[in-house]
């Protein structure tokens, strides 16, 4: 038998994770993508390779970097701990920075095509109507970049969903506390559980398949430019 | 409204070398850039508008001083109140005509436009016979109404000086002439100076006071065509002489042809 607590709570619990993950991977990405595509500065492009790092390294030597940072020890996580009383080792919150860091390059990668598309005559022409940079920001490249930034989004959530050996190494496998979806598929098999297995498969593989099409959507324009 | 344009500015791009030498003084409310493509008219026009930023020299409109490198003065192009038509529009395409015509006069905060706001755009769209298309996106528009939009965009703020970046190049020829007529009629309702670039020497027949000649990013000559030679006593442009005047056939200075060799010709 299929109990609640073995699907339901690592699901609710998966997509809370990934939810906070995706929010602060698409600040940030939209913040560095929109500096870097505007902003000529020397190491601009050794600084994109190193965003989008996380993409191509193994998720484990991440979460180990992690640790590095943000444990109890780390070079982070000491001066959490010692003026916050915060530690993330262990923690959901763990597993969402440790989600965010593996979803930041879609969001990062998605943005900063998105923010190259919009044609600088269109900031120009805010300008020349008279709007400060912040304007021109808000009011025309970012809705102009809108759509690939959230299909960017989209895809990150997708990869936050599914995020398995960072978030292992930070935050372990508590069930309940941090086991997320994809870890709990692995201990429902390591355990012989194949009919909880075959469940959490199922809905992990809906819930993505419905992300990828409506961020296939999103990426065709509405408006020909 | 005089406009001093005094500016040097060297580009470089794949190795050749173009540099702008531009200086003129122009007094009348409808001046006129011409030259050929690669003379630096664009350039010109954008370091006006503050698009572009010179290497060193001077820009001043009317009273104000937008640019002086002895001074350290470079006013911003969002602080410059000047309107630019660019040449294919740059009208937004996520807002609507209405949108588009409104941007100048919204700030980022407002979600709605205030009553005089929305007067005023509603007296635009009216002017410019687009009130059944205040709902439509630029997409959907004809060259001749992204026009109207444009011009109405940029007229909103009132600027004190408008700038035009080939305005009749992306229309068709039927429709260039109606545009120029119309343009003579905005410029009157509106009493607003104008400052256009152009390639082609109808435009500077049809509507020049002053033409500023570019070429190879220097002025060649700037010659006043409201009087004599260009001009009938009754004000009327003297047929071909404009022509004369931009394709420099004529060694002595300005044409002096008397109207009847012009028959002739014909």
């Amino acid at each position: 038998m299929i109990t609640s607590q073995e699907v339901f709570v690592p699901l609710i619990l998966t997509l809370k994770v990934a939810g906070w993950a995706t929010l602060l991977a698409t600040i940030a990405g939209v913040l560095i993508a929109y500096a870097l595509a505007r902003l000529r500065f020397p190491g601009k492009e050794v600084l994109d390779a190193m965003m989008t790092l996380p993409m191509v390294m193994p998720p484990t030597v991440l979460g180990y970097y992690l640790l590095v940072l943000v444990g109890r020890r780390g070079l982070i996580g000491e001066w959490l701990y010692d003026n916050l009383g915060i530690t993330l080792i262990f923690t959901w919150q763990g597993a969402v920075i440790a989600a965010a860091v593996v979803a930041f390059p879609l969001v990062y990668k998605a943005a900063r095509a998105a923010f190259e598309g919009v044609e600088r005559q269109y900031e120009q022409a805010a300008r020349v109507l008279g709007k400060f940079e912040f304007e021109v920001f808000l009011r025309v490249t970012l809705p102009l970049a809108w759509r690939g930034i959230l299909a960017g989004a989209m895809l990150a959530f997708a990869r936050a969903m599914g995020e398995f050996g960072a978030t292992l190494m930070v935050a372990g496998s508590l069930p309940g506390r941090t086991q997320t979806l994809s870890i709990a598929v692995y201990e429902a098999v390591q355990a012989g559980k194949d009919d909880v297995a075959n469940f959490l498969v199922i809905v992990t593989s809906i819930v993505c398949i419905s992300i990828l099409l409506a961020s296939g959507r999103l990426l065709r324009p509405s408006y020909a430019a | 409204m005089r406009i001093e344009v005094d500016i040097h500015k060297t580009l470089r791009s794949n190795g050749r070398d173009f540099t702008l030498d531009v200086k003129f003084a122009c007094n009348d409310d409808l001046g006129m850039v011409f030259g050929p493509s690669g003379a630096g008219k664009s350039l010109t026009l954008r370091a006006i508008a503050g698009l572009e930023k010179p290497d060193y020299g001077r820009i001043v409109v009317g009273d104000n001083v937008l640019f002086d490198s002895m001074a350290g003065i470079d006013v911003r192009a969002n602080e410059r109140t000047v309107g630019y038509l660019f040449q294919d529009y740059a009208l937004f395409p996520h807002l609507s005509v209405e949108e588009n015509i409104a941007f100048g006069v919204m700030r980022w905060w407002e979600r709605k436009l205030s009553a005089d706001a929305a007067r005023r755009v509603a007296e635009l769209l009216d002017l410019f016979e687009l009130r059944g298309l205040n709902k439509a996106y630029p997409t959907q528009l004809s060259g001749g109404q992204s026009q109207r939009v444009a011009l109405a965009r940029a007229l909103i703020r009132r600027p004190d000086l408008l700038l035009l970046d080939e305005p009749f190049a992306a229309l068709d020829p039927l429709l260039r002439g109606r545009m120029r007529a119309e343009l003579v009629a905005i410029r009157s309702m509106f009493k607003v100076p104008m400052l256009a670039i152009t390639h082609d020497p109808e435009d500077v027949s049809a509507l020049a006071e002053t033409v500023i000649v570019l070429n190879h990013g220097r002025v060649e000559k700037v010659v006043d065509v409201k009087t004599a030679p260009y001009r009938d006593g009754e004000g009327r442009i003297v047929e071909g002489s404009i022509r004369e005047l931009l394709t420099g056939t004529d060694k002595a200075g300005p044409p002096s042809l008397p109207r009847k060799t012009i028959r002739a010709v014909k």
